[in-house]
């Protein structure tokens, strides 16, 4: 930190924003601080928890520790971004109507993880198992011990 | 909830109807309660106890969160007790509320034919809500004579959380998406180690980096107020780099926890106010069976760090906290600033996953100090993970020395229990002086005193299921709380009962072991409470106890446990796979928590409970030395992942007739002694010092 601050034009969930920041600066806090964008949730700042997690160009990372330097042009989708148009992710509804939550603090960057899976399973005509599920989301902590909750609904949402 | 039931405590404390229960002009009910959303689904449970107790739809009642301006003062969200204390408060509040309105439409329209039916009042042909006659009905009324039972005006239906959609749609729900106009935000630093004060400081290199709005340094404790979020952290980077700090630190290392526990100096007290003794028969009892048991510390580990917002106007303060005790933390507030504590207001918001007494209150204070450089503005503060996993209190280190006499027939002649370790609560407003962590780096601040336990008849903290539920003739012991407080210590989820029951299932098994019975069949021999037996034959049952298979490296175990000995019965078996590190195949979990308000919530709660109580047992240790907590990211503090967790089936024994019991916390323990009595069975080597850890197991196969 402690560089000149820098002005980047970023498209964050179809949107063409423009953010001054220090390089260094990690993709959560612009998307939190400058953006208001608060969905994504900071857990750990070292991309050990996945809580932060968001989509670059449609891949799951860390914006925890994603400096703003390394975004350039990679379109960014948030939580926020994933019920554009009202319609909750098939795997926000099935997590809603599983109940799949106690804190919920997690389950924006489970969401995140486990969305691509979900769409690539719903596109392929496969459903995914409780194995593949368990190790997609291996990199996202719950402390409340929702986990077969968030599996079954993970598994249910990637049923086309 | 339709149980005689006595007058819950919190009406004591807040005598008056409308202390509960108010109509608004928008056709809604207000429901009041000093209990705190924690991600437990709280606020859902009381919904539902308020719909059905006015016969009205869930979504007509409005939960209103603690708050220091109305909400009753229940203490603390803790122990199992919310649906015990204000549910029942709130089920006792809307029965008389109910029969005052239907009185009073009864007297409107002059007819005793009138009922509630679907939440309006009729007599077939008119009708009138709680809101046409809010004005003539006065709640300002006391509650004392509400002794009489209950009974709902609807039936139990599950109710989905009322938060839970916003937070999988990443809407604002959380302290931590909480913004206000003209807000600032604020990062502390801590000492490298405990005992470490600031030598020198230079605030000039921080004051002068963008966005900084101030410096606060009092004593050693340091932080930064800036214009934005980002802005504080890169300053909070910067001002760490320019303080250098001296002092000495405690030698003590997780390694030698057991020896210090054990030798520290303590407090001691009786297990139990009044020794059970009926013919002490220890001298014709066959055998005896000694052993120790251990835990280390035990971190919250929440998903989120902790976070606060403080602002001061003049004199008043108003701080949002995700504190398990919106007023228990203002008491401390108030002490810790000298200030008149009506001019504090604390309100409630949600945070992350909370589990006990997590940093919640230390950052409010945290936010309190730095918010005082700024006048007029908010001020959010958040910890880093690193301060959430170190410089928060843990779950205590427990050393638990259980001696008990049997005879050849297996009757259990005597058990002695002697616990030792810190006190299981430094909450808010409990110790003789503040327990905010600033208080004690403050130039005039004073350390955080030793934690104390909860007394026995609340349930106890260091001697919480200390004494078994079977049938045992003499039952002596000791609590030896410690006087000192090296890592600092407070209320984590279940308190003594992970260890304690972990400790005497353990002994239980390895006194079947040596008659050579079966585990099951010892216990229900042993056992005449018939919850607890209801509870042993369900999860037998369920799990086809009798007819388990065995690989060479698998292994089964069973644990039970009434919480508290007053609260909700649980049994839970334990399948395992025992091989470089033990993995849990399964669980089944039988449990009975009296009158069910929302099905879902329990099942959920016990399951959580289970799931995190694997994760304790298998695998946590607080690690520090020199003052240092070296587990302080998820690394060096590794918690149970995806696909590490078992498959789970919970059965509910159901009893209509009988109170609500709290569903938080009555896992915990059966499901640590379950995993050791598996281990036991597949290794044959009894590991009693948690967590179950291979290095656990390996000192115990060498002993």
């Amino acid at each position: 930190m402690g560089n000149v601050e820098q002005t980047y034009s970023v498209l964050v969930n179809e949107t063409s924003c423009e953010v001054t920041c220090d390089p260094e600066t990690p993709l959560l806090w612009v998307l939190r601080d400058s953006l208001g964008l608060i969905g994504t949730r900071f857990g750990c700042g070292a991309g050990t928890c996945g809580a932060c997690t968001v989509h670059l160009d449609g891949i799951p990372v860390h914006s925890c520790d994603t400096p703003m330097w390394s975004v350039g042009t990679k379109r960014v989708t948030t939580i926020e971004g994933m019920s554009l148009g009202d319609e909750p992710h098939p795997v926000q509804k099935e997590l809603i109507d599983c109940q799949a939550g106690q804190c919920g603090y997690c389950l924006s960057g489970i969401i995140m993880r486990a969305a691509p899976l979900v769409d690539a399973a719903r596109a392929g005509g496969a459903m995914l198992d409780r194995e593949s599920v368990c190790t997609a989301l291996d990199g996202n902590l719950c402390r409340c011990g929702v986990h077969n909750r968030i599996i079954d609904a993970v598994v249910k949402a990637s049923n086309p | 909830m339709n149980a005689p039931a006595n007058l819950s405590p919190s009406l004591t404390a807040n005598p008056l109807l409308s202390d509960w229960i108010r109509f608004t002009d928008d056709e809604a009910v207000e429901a009041l309660t000093g209990k705190s959303e924690l991600g437990q689904g709280i606020s859902t449970a009381l919904t539902l106890v308020v719909a059905r107790g006015l016969g009205l739809n869930p979504a007509q009642v409005r939960m209103v969160a603690p708050t220091t301006v109305i909400s009753p003062d229940e203490g603390f969200t803790a122990g199992s007790l919310s649906v015990q204390h204000s549910g029942s408060a709130l089920a006792q509040v809307c029965d008389r509320v109910r029969e005052l309105f239907l009185t009073e439409a009864r007297q409107h329209m002059g007819s005793d034919q009138v009922q509630l039916v679907n939440g309006e009042f009729t007599d077939g042909a008119r009708t009138l809500t709680y809101w046409d006659m809010a004005l003539n009905v006065d709640l300002d009324v006391a509650t004392a004579d509400l002794t009489g039972g209950v009974t709902p005006a609807s039936e139990t239906t599950d109710l989905p959380r009322i938060d839970l959609a916003d937070k999988i749609l990443g809407r604002p729900r959380y302290l931590q998406d909480l913004r206000f106009p003209s807000q600032s935000f604020g990062r502390v630093i801590r000492p490298p180690f405990r005992g470490a004060t600031i030598d020198q400081v230079d605030v000039a290199i921080t004051s002068a980096h963008l966005g900084v709005q101030s410096v606060v340094i009092d004593g050693s404790f340091a932080g930064v107020v800036a214009d934005s979020e980002i802005h504080a952290i890169e300053a909070a980077e910067i001002l760490a780099q320019a303080i250098t700090w001296t002092g000495t630190s405690d030698a003590l290392s997780h390694a030698d926890l057991v020896e210090f526990v054990v030798t520290a100096p303590t407090v001691d007290a009786p297990l139990m106010e009044k020794a059970t003794t009926d013919n002490a028969t220890a001298e014709n009892s066959d055998h005896t069976l000694s052993a120790r048991y251990s835990r280390p510390f035990i971190a919250h580990g929440s998903i989120g760090t902790s976070t606060a917002i403080a602002q001061w106007r003049g004199d008043e303060l108003t701080v949002w906290s995700h504190t398990q005790g919106v007023y228990p933390l203002r008491t401390d507030l108030a002490r810790a600033l000298n200030h008149d504590i009506e001019s504090i207001t604390v309100h409630h918001v949600e945070g992350a996953g909370c589990y006990g007494h997590n940093p919640a209150d230390d950052a409010a204070y945290d936010a309190v100090l730095l918010a005082r450089s700024v006048p007029g503005s908010p001020v959010l503060v958040s910890w880093t993970r690193e301060d959430e996993l170190g410089w928060g209190p843990f779950g205590p280190a427990m050393v638990v020395d259980l001696a008990a006499s049997f005879t050849a027939d297996g009757k259990i002649t005597s058990w002695d229990w002697n616990g030792y370790g810190n006190g299981h609560s430094s909450r808010p407003s409990t110790l003789s002086s503040p327990s905010l962590l600033a208080f004690g780096d403050q130039a005039d601040g004073i350390p955080i005193p030793p934690s104390n336990d909860p007394p026995l008849v609340t349930g106890g903290g260091t001697a919480r299921n200390g004494r078994p539920l079977y049938d045992i003739e003499t039952i002596t012991g000791s609590i030896h709380r410690l006087d000192v407080m090296p890592i600092r210590a407070s209320a984590l989820r279940s308190l003594g009962a992970h260890l304690n029951v972990f400790a005497l299932e353990s002994h239980i098994d390895d006194i079947a072991h040596q008659l050579d019975v079966d585990p099951l069949t010892y216990r229900l021999s042993q056992l005449s409470d018939p919850r607890g037996i209801a509870v042993l034959e369900k999860v037998a049952v369920m799990s086809d106890w009798g007819n388990r298979l065995s690989g060479e490296s698998a292994g089964r175990g069973l644990g039970f446990a009434r919480y508290k000995n007053s609260g909700a019965w649980c049994a839970v078996v334990a399948d395992i796979t025992a091989e470089e590190t033990v993995r849990v195949d399964r669980l089944w979990i039988a449990v009975d928590v009296g009158a069910v308000i929302t099905r879902d919530g329990v099942l959920n709660q016990i399951e959580g409970g289970a799931i995190q109580s694997v994760s304790w047992t298998l695998k946590e240790e607080v690690r520090f030395a020199d003052g240092r907590v070296t587990s302080s990211d998820w690394e060096t503090y590794p918690i149970i992942r995806f696909s590490e967790v078992p498959h789970i089936q919970i059965e509910i024994i159901d009893h209509p007739d009988q109170p609500s019991l709290g569903s938080g916390e009555c896992s915990m323990g059966p499901t640590a002694a379950a995993l050791g009595n598996a281990l036991f069975d597949a290794i044959g080597v009894r590991v009693r010092n948690l967590p179950l850890s291979p290095a656990n197991i390996v000192t115990a196969m060498d002993e």
